[in-house]
């Protein structure tokens, strides 16, 4: 029983202090994925916020944009044409969801608003895998213009890599993060989307068109998947497993509030941290891969504390 | 014509909320039953019964749990497929610990393991509610899944890490593994799925089922009436995965035959959300339309290039079967968001007028 | 409301054309032989999936074009979709069963698990070339199951030889197993448990979810602070390039990091590029196309368009690895033919076809597949043999062989393997078993 308090309790504190660089290390890899994780997360917050939609098809709009970025780079296109192709395509997307999938939907049930979101996931699961095959496809890093190479740091006599890529990721991350949090509240589209989040029908009686929001609240999200997509692929490769990925951002929904643009940011690098540092110190301890299901753990017992999440705006329904 | 209630009286409160108020519904669940008792096993081929009826009558069950807890009390639920896993993982601990009890009585049992882990985590539903509670289940499935692959002792050591059921008899037949014939599985499993439908109809209908309705609708107008929401909704979550359970116990000793982790993920609990969105919140009925509709779907879309003589490649059929399953969601949920349910509902209502509509 | 009937009518269709669909099970034609490709090509495991699904139809839509099928039958062959899915697999297992397969390649280790079982019962046998339950080598146990060449545990043990025979031997080292957290990956670790106390090795177990396969970073950082000497990898689909990205960003020595030949694609060290240099991984025949039979898919398959891979894809592992499958089966169907006389065969000629495969390195020379791999032969008491396999390493652009062929260690693995199948028969009084003279 000792023996297990003190492998729980005490040694993975120690072996923090004994080698800082793995520590810091770690820690370094919380922040990466937790700035991608913050990504993923706003893309859920904007249209939620917009349209009470929980949009369940996040997941595949990110690896639809980043799949139809290397396709159209395969195909010889120039890489500053692509990605402008590309948010073509999310524009396309957007436009499309919003004529055949939500305006005939509008007013019904929350839930029917979801499941027709993973109906929209099922869909272009299979178009993605249709025009561009299913095997995993290498982001053309050197096209666009993406750091490979790595900086390595001497940290209290250990070793820190640091990955330029992953620089550039979490930089991406943050300038789209801030972007848009200037966007949302500078300007006179950010002021009618907060109009809409608030009241619809006060919104629609001020003369703000309710489906010229949901088309930009989407087209924004689609901008923030293409990122996403472009970023994690870069790291990995790009796939459909790649979609999984974006399930990890609704443990950060939850700790952050599905409306709270700022929620979703910390939210995202609680949950990236947190989980990095829960399977390198305390899951050897369980047998590992407790990534899974941690951040659901983090994001359920923050929520006994405070259900409103980080930065709830409001109570949220609540017993 | 022939479907009118014309004459049929209801002199006392007890006749009026009978589960089939009109004399013809009785008859027709009568000539269902006995089509499905006697016709299909006489007539159906092993491909019928393996791939199409079982599966239908196993998610069929399952979603009557979810619905339960989706369409009567009123909690998005996403960890059905984790707690179909307990119910599967009981069964299999129960069978290799207790080989002589019937496998019968171990699905039964597992069904309460299953309850006992959907109480625990039903608990969040007491803080949180809709899409908060939705992703808190999450946290089930996700943690169930890892406890499945990470707790040797469940899978009882094996190498595979993967559950094999043992040959069972029930009366010196085969009822499990391989060895037992499609239509003896198949029987067993529609006299369970009706038996639980059964209890299932007349649970929503009593005690339990108005106080969940009344959650629903509105909590704090149910709480001022006396139902505390606390026991109402546990228990909900309870019932819920005791179906759930045995569901699962059922997928694998009846029909697959053999689990792994992946036979309960999260994509098993996505179908079980769009059977019962799909067949019509809050409606039995319903969770066999949808089971039946959205497995036999894909089934369906594979063979249909077959029933035309071309040939196309399965990867293609795949993709676009997708594509179809995507957008088929979306156009039901635009027709008709109350689900295949209503749609009947709809159906009946006009045959009851027919041919002299008003 | 037009919507409404429409939709009312769609629903009603499709349940009851789910009907009229399956009663069109063709019947048994006397004049082919139906071999059912249980292939995956979308999915996480497409990456993976479809190079074999290529290759293995390519070699027999080949045999098909060139000779006209074998002995003079053709053969029929269908691809069912499983998306590497256990239920999935199985409903294509049920639905194409009763055309008459003769044989099934599940491509799967959880879909194998699940048909293990129904094999004796529908006479089908199971080929599941180096993968699977290893114990099924076990032929007297297990008569319709076939894992030739070699089992996972023949192939984690010539891993550790190969280690083993490196600078100093393997006594005292660490050695890290980073797997794929399914049935597949954990099949090894038992014999690698039990290895590890005979030989005095320490295991370093990093289990990889099937949700964390892009997403790797901790498990190698993991592995950065417990600083394996060696890495061995049963990892899959999207889980390989990723590891092997991971391994580079850690720096991990890449030479001494091995993988099973199911982490050894083209595709999976394809977005490493030049950082996957030094990756080794094992292998069971070889890359690349030159040789006859490959000319000739080139020549009757791919170049008449009847083939989905892009030219260039040919002779990348996986997909020798699909035409390697494919000459097994062509070959028990061969030696089916001969012992049975029976042309038409079903899976009970199969069974026969497969227990008796011996494929020599004449008959390799005969099919145009000269050195391919090394000679193969299948008895009743062995299904798996313990053939050599060798050791490929990654040099950026494609695959080199960097050992001879060598044999795992046979001594060590079959009495485990015996004993592994008699621990599975064991609850299963009526298991159907053979004797072996």
């Amino acid at each position: 029983m000792g023996g297990l308090l003190y492998n729980v309790f005490i040694d993975p504190f120690m072996q923090m202090g004994s080698a800082p660089d793995l520590l810091l290390q770690v820690l370094w890899e919380g922040f990466v994925s937790g700035t991608l994780y913050a990504l993923i997360a706003l893309g859920f917050v904007l249209i939620f916020k917009a349209s009470g939609v929980f949009n369940f098809a996040q997941g595949i709009m990110v690896v639809f944009g980043a799949l139809s970025l290397v396709g159209l780079i395969a195909l010889g296109v120039p890489a500053i044409l692509a990605i402008v192709m590309c948010i073509g395509i999310m524009a396309a997307l957007a436009y499309s969801v919003e004529k055949l999938v939500l305006r005939p939907l509008v007013n019904q049930e929350p839930i029917i608003l979801f499941m027709a979101t993973i109906g929209l996931n099922f869909f272009l699961i299979g178009l993605g895998e249709l025009v561009f095959g299913g095997e995993p496809k290498v982001m053309p890093t050197e096209q666009l213009g993406l750091p490979t190479g790595s900086w390595d740091f001497d940290v209290l006599g250990g070793l820190v890599i640091i990955q330029q890529l992953d620089v550039a990721a979490a930089a991406v991350a943050c300038t789209l993060v801030a972007g848009l949090a200037i966007f949302f509240n500078k300007t006179r589209i950010g002021r009618a989307l907060r109009a809409v989040a608030d009241d619809h029908q006060a919104a629609l009686s001020v003369g703000i068109s309710l489906n010229q929001i949901w088309r930009i609240v989407w087209f924004s999200a689609g901008i923030v998947a293409l990122a996403t997509g472009i970023m994690w692929g870069a790291r990995s490769d790009v796939s459909f497993a790649l979609s999984i990925v974006a399930l990890k951002a609704l443990p950060v929904l939850i700790l952050g509030g599905f409306t709270s643009i700022p929620g979703a940011i910390v939210g995202g690098l609680i949950i990236g941290f947190g989980e990095k540092i829960a399977e390198f110190y305390w899951g050897p301890l369980v047998g590992g891969s407790i990534e899974s299901w941690f951040p659901y753990f983090l994001a359920l017992i923050f929520l006994l504390f405070r259900p409103q999440g980080l930065f709830g705006e409001k109570i949220i329904d609540r017993v | 014509m022939l479907y009118r209630e014309a004459g049929q009286f209801k002199t006392t409160y007890r006749a009026d909320q009978a589960v089939f108020p009109i004399r013809q519904d009785f008859i027709g669940i009568i000539a269902i039953l006995a089509v499905l008792f006697v016709v299909v096993p006489l007539t159906f081929n092993d491909f019928w019964l393996k791939s199409i009826m079982i599966p239908t009558l196993i998610f069929a069950l399952a979603a009557i749990g979810l619905n339960l807890l989706t369409g009567y009390a009123g909690q998005l639920s996403l960890g059905t497929g984790g707690f179909m896993g307990v119910g599967a993982y009981a069964c299999y601990k129960l069978a290799t610990i207790f080989p002589d009890v019937n496998i019968l009585i171990h699905i039964f049992l597992s069904g309460f393991f299953a309850a006992g882990v959907g109480f625990i985590f039903g608990l969040p539903s007491l803080r949180i509610k809709g899409f908060y509670l939705a992703v808190a289940t999450l946290a089930s499935q996700f943690f169930l899944e890892w406890a499945f692959g990470r707790i040797a002792w469940l899978y009882n050591y094996n190498d595979s890490g993967a559950i094999e059921v043992p040959t069972r008899t029930l009366f010196g037949v085969p009822i499990t593994s391989a060895t037992a014939a499609p239509v003896t599985q198949y029987l067993i499993v529609l006299a369970i799925v009706v038996l639980l439908t059964w209890v299932a109809s007349n649970l929503v209908r009593g005690r339990f089922g108005r106080a969940w309705m009344a959650v629903r609708d509105m909590d704090i107008a149910a709480e001022l009436i006396g139902i505390r929401l606390l026991p109402t909704k546990l228990m909900a979550f309870a019932i819920s995965s005791y179906y759930a359970g045995v569901a699962g116990a059922l997928m694998v000793f009846m029909w697959l035959g053999a689990a792994e982790v992946e036979s309960f993920d999260i994509n098993v609990s996505f179908q079980l959300l769009f059977m019962v969105i799909i067949g019509g919140l809050g409606s039995l009925l319903g969770c066999f339309l949808g089971a039946a509709f959205i497995w036999n779907l894909p089934i369906f879309l594979r063979a249909v290039p077959e029933m035309f003589g071309t040939h196309v490649n399965a990867a293609t059929v795949e993709h676009i079967q997708f594509m179809i399953v995507g957008g088929l969601i979306v156009f039901f949920l635009i027709v008709e968001p109350n689900g295949l349910a209503r749609m009947w509902a709809v159906a009946k209502e006009k045959l009851r007028r027919w041919p002299f509509p008003y | 409301m037009r919507f409404k009937k429409m939709a009312l009518g769609i629903a009603a269709a499709a349940m009851l054309g789910g009907g009229l669909l399956s009663g069109a099970t063709p019947s048994n034609a006397e004049d082919q032989i139906y071999i059912p490709l249980l292939t995956y090509r979308t999915g996480p495991f497409a990456g993976s999936g479809t190079p074999i699904a290529n290759g293995l139809h390519d070699y027999l839509t080949m045999l098909n074009e060139r000779d006209g099928g074998i002995g003079g039958v053709k053969l029929a062959i269908e691809e069912c979709e499983t998306g590497y899915n256990a239920q999935k697999g199985v409903e294509c297992y049920e639905g194409t069963k009763g055309k008459g397969a003769v044989v099934y390649n599940p491509y799967s280790t959880g879909i194998t698990l699940q048909l293990i079982p129904k094999a004796p019962v529908d006479k089908i046998p199971i080929l599941s070339m180096g993968y699977g339950l290893s114990a099924t080598a076990v032929g007297s146990k297990f008569p319709w199951t076939f894992n030739a060449p070699a089992t996972y545990w023949s192939q984690m043990s010539a891993i550790i030889k190969y280690i083993d025979s490196q600078d100093g031997g393997i006594k005292g080292k660490k050695i890290g197993f980073i797997y794929l957290d399914v049935g597949y990956g954990r099949e090894p670790i038992p014999l690698l448990e039990e290895l590890s106390k005979e030989m005095g090795f320490e295991v370093l177990l990093v289990p990889v979810g099937g949700k964390e396969m892009q997403n790797q970073s901790s498990h190698w950082l993991q592995v950065r602070k417990e600083k394996p000497d060696y890495m061995i990898m049963w990892g899959w689909g999207a889980m390989n390039p990723t590891a092997v990205k991971e391994a580079a960003k850690i720096r991990y020595p890449m030479d001494k990091f091995i993988g099973v030949w199911w982490s050894g694609g083209n595709v999976d060290l394809r977005p490493a590029g030049e950082d996957g240099k030094g990756y080794k991984s094992t292998n069971f025949h070889s890359t690349g196309t030159n040789y006859g039979a490959i000319q000739d898919i080139i020549k009757h398959v791919v170049d008449k368009g009847l083939s989905q891979v892009d030219k260039a894809s040919v002779g990348d592992n996986y997909y020798n690895r699909g035409v390697m499958n494919a000459v097994l089966i062509a070959e028990a169907i061969r030696t089916a033919q001969e012992k049975t006389g029976v042309k038409a065969i079903t899976g009970v000629e199969m069974r026969v076809g497969l227990e008796n495969l011996n494929l020599t390195s004449e008959r390799l020379a005969e099919i145009g597949l000269e050195g391919f791999t090394n000679p193969i032969k299948v008895t009743c008491d062995d299904h798996a043999g313990a053939h050599p396999i060798y050791i490929q390493q990654w040099d950026g652009k494609g695959w080199n062989k960097v050992s001879d062929w060598f044999t795992p260690m046979t001594e060590r693995v079959r009495p485990k393997l015996v004993a592994a199948a008699e621990e599975w028969v064991k609850d299963k009084p009526d298991w159907e078993t053979q004797t072996c003279e």
